[in-house]
């Protein structure tokens, strides 16, 4: 299972890129694991303002459904329109192609409470 | 409470299904497998060639005694008493009240009655068979000791002709045969919960890892790929074949579960024959129905369904109908709103999606040799 070094994370299995003022998201290659086929993204417009740790959409695998949590807060700047016709890329791309939104970074204090990829790795420890 | 993790059971063929890399998961008190390569794969691989279930978990129980056509006639509401010799039933079994203590297959096997029924209801089942057993009936508990595969796909004749010969050709839909006896005992019938034709193979323990490999060798060159019960989901879901716990339990009757064409009102006394006929005198309050969903948000078991905002149901199973490309559900929707045809809603997580009332199957391209229903009577 991969973990970038590079990425920061949530417990709940969000990934985050920052790119300068912008930070991509996305959920985990352990997450997409879990979930199995993903069939279905509900994602935010481009504008919405999202906040950290709350809910920003929803993600339909067959066999259930489960929140997408924000990692930080800020607008949504871009979302990701290939996963409407092909969600899959989720699975066979947790952390290029299936990326999810792109947000305005509102306030950086907030990255400091995300975890490394090394503190990550040992929350997945305790699912392992 | 149950320490579930030190209790569960494994069928024969968990070694193999680690070594596929399957992900296991807890389900009716076994460790099986939920998915090897993906659900969409798997599904695909059911419908366009040939896939090898482990359905070990489900649960043998066989009447002997000069009674046990007798007696599984009254336990079920389907007949399974005057049939010939090889052939198999489905049927509900109900309690007193009509509800569906299970849903199983009985197979004509001599003068016993094999009855195969859902794992999470082994116990359950085996209780009550006993409970009203009559003197001239024995009641084996086959469990244990037997394992069961099911080959599945339009490919599957020839996987399974590969290994038993070409009688498996001439093998009607819900027929079977036998060969060997003791450790070498082999049931082959041609059933299955997919939608595809296809057939389920049961073997003595001891002898179901050898059967495993020969299936797969037998399969190799259709590709054949092992299926995990993740698939074996939206497989019968696109066919709106009940699942019990879901679709349909205790609280349920067949006659409102759309499988009405397994009741015999005219048979002799059965258990639940009384409570039925007076549920048809009376009529239908609600039906099962098949949905299909105009959207792409996912019905869920508990989803509201409604009429223009009007509650007149609840979804009782619901997932992608992969085959089918849009999302399926089943629902349980008062009479007026059951008819083919009519345009509802299901609401999940707060969003309506407008869903069409549709005929079961959902799905009807399978290769399944569909049994003539027989009309409820």
């Amino acid at each position: 299972m991969k973990v970038p070094p590079d990425l920061k994370y949530t417990k709940e299995h969000e990934w985050v890129r920052v790119r300068g003022q912008e930070a991509e998201v996305g959920i985990t290659d352990f997450a997409q694991g879990e979930l199995g086929d993903v069939v279905f993204v509900e994602l935010p417009a481009v504008g919405q303002k999202l906040t950290q740790m709350k809910s920003f959409g929803t993600i339909d695998a067959v066999k259930t459904v489960s929140d997408l949590f924000a990692p930080v807060s800020g607008e949504v700047t871009a979302i990701n329109a290939d996963l409407k016709n092909n969600p899959a890329l989720i699975n066979q791309s947790p952390y290029e192609k299936g990326w999810m939104v792109r947000v305005k970074i509102q306030s950086p204090d907030e990255l400091g409470k995300l975890l490394s990829a090394a503190d990550y790795e040992k929350a997945l420890g305790a699912h392992a | 409470m149950l320490d579930t993790t030190s209790t569960l059971k494994r069928t024969p063929f968990y070694a193999r299904h680690l070594a596929l890399g399957a992900k296991m998961v807890p389900f009716a008190g076994f460790e099986m497998p939920i998915q090897y390569e993906g659900i969409v794969a798997e599904h695909r691989t059911v419908r366009g060639g040939v896939g090898v279930f482990d359905v070990s978990h489900m649960g043998e129980i066989r009447l002997r005694g000069p009674g046990a056509k007798a007696y599984a006639n009254r336990l079920v509401t389907n007949q399974v008493d005057a049939i010939p010799d090889g052939k198999a039933v489905y049927t509900p079994m109900c309690l007193e009240s009509g509800g569906i203590v299970d849903d199983l297959l009985v197979y004509a096997t001599g003068s016993d009655r094999l009855l195969v029924v859902n794992a999470a209801n082994f116990e359950k089942d085996l209780a009550w068979i006993h409970s009203h057993a009559p003197s001239d009936v024995t009641v084996v508990d086959e469990n244990e000791e037997t394992a069961q595969l099911a080959v599945q796909g339009p490919r599957a004749e020839d996987v399974v002709a590969r290994i038993y010969g070409d009688r498996v050709r001439d093998l009607e839909f819900y027929t079977f045969f036998e060969e060997g006896k003791g450790e070498d005992w082999t049931l082959v019938s041609r059933t299955g919960y997919t939608g595809e034709d296809g057939f389920e193979i049961y073997v003595k323990a001891s002898r179901a890892l050898p059967t495993w490999d020969r299936v797969f060798e037998a399969g190799a060159p259709a590709l054949i790929r092992a299926i995990g019960l993740g698939a074996r989901d939206t497989l019968r879901l696109e066919m709106g074949y009940c699942l019990y716990g879901n679709d349909i339990d205790e609280t349920t009757n067949p006659l409102e579960a759309g499988l009405g064409w397994t009741v015999r009102l005219n048979k002799d006394a059965f258990i639940g024959k009384e409570s039925l006929v007076e549920k048809q005198r009376a009529g239908l309050a609600r039906k099962l129905v098949g949905l299909v969903l105009d959207g792409e948000r996912i019905a869920r078991q508990g989803s509201e369904v409604t009429s223009q905002g009007e509650p007149v149901g609840t979804v009782t199973s619901g997932s992608m109908g992969i085959s089918i490309g849009k999302p399926v559900a089943m629902a349980y929707a008062r009479i007026d709103n059951a008819a083919e045809g009519t345009k509802l809603e299901v609401r999940t997580r707060g969003l309506e999606t407008p869903a069409s009332v549709v005929g079961r199957p959902m799905y009807a391209g399978g290769s399944v040799r569909a049994p003539k229903p027989r009309r409820a009577t």
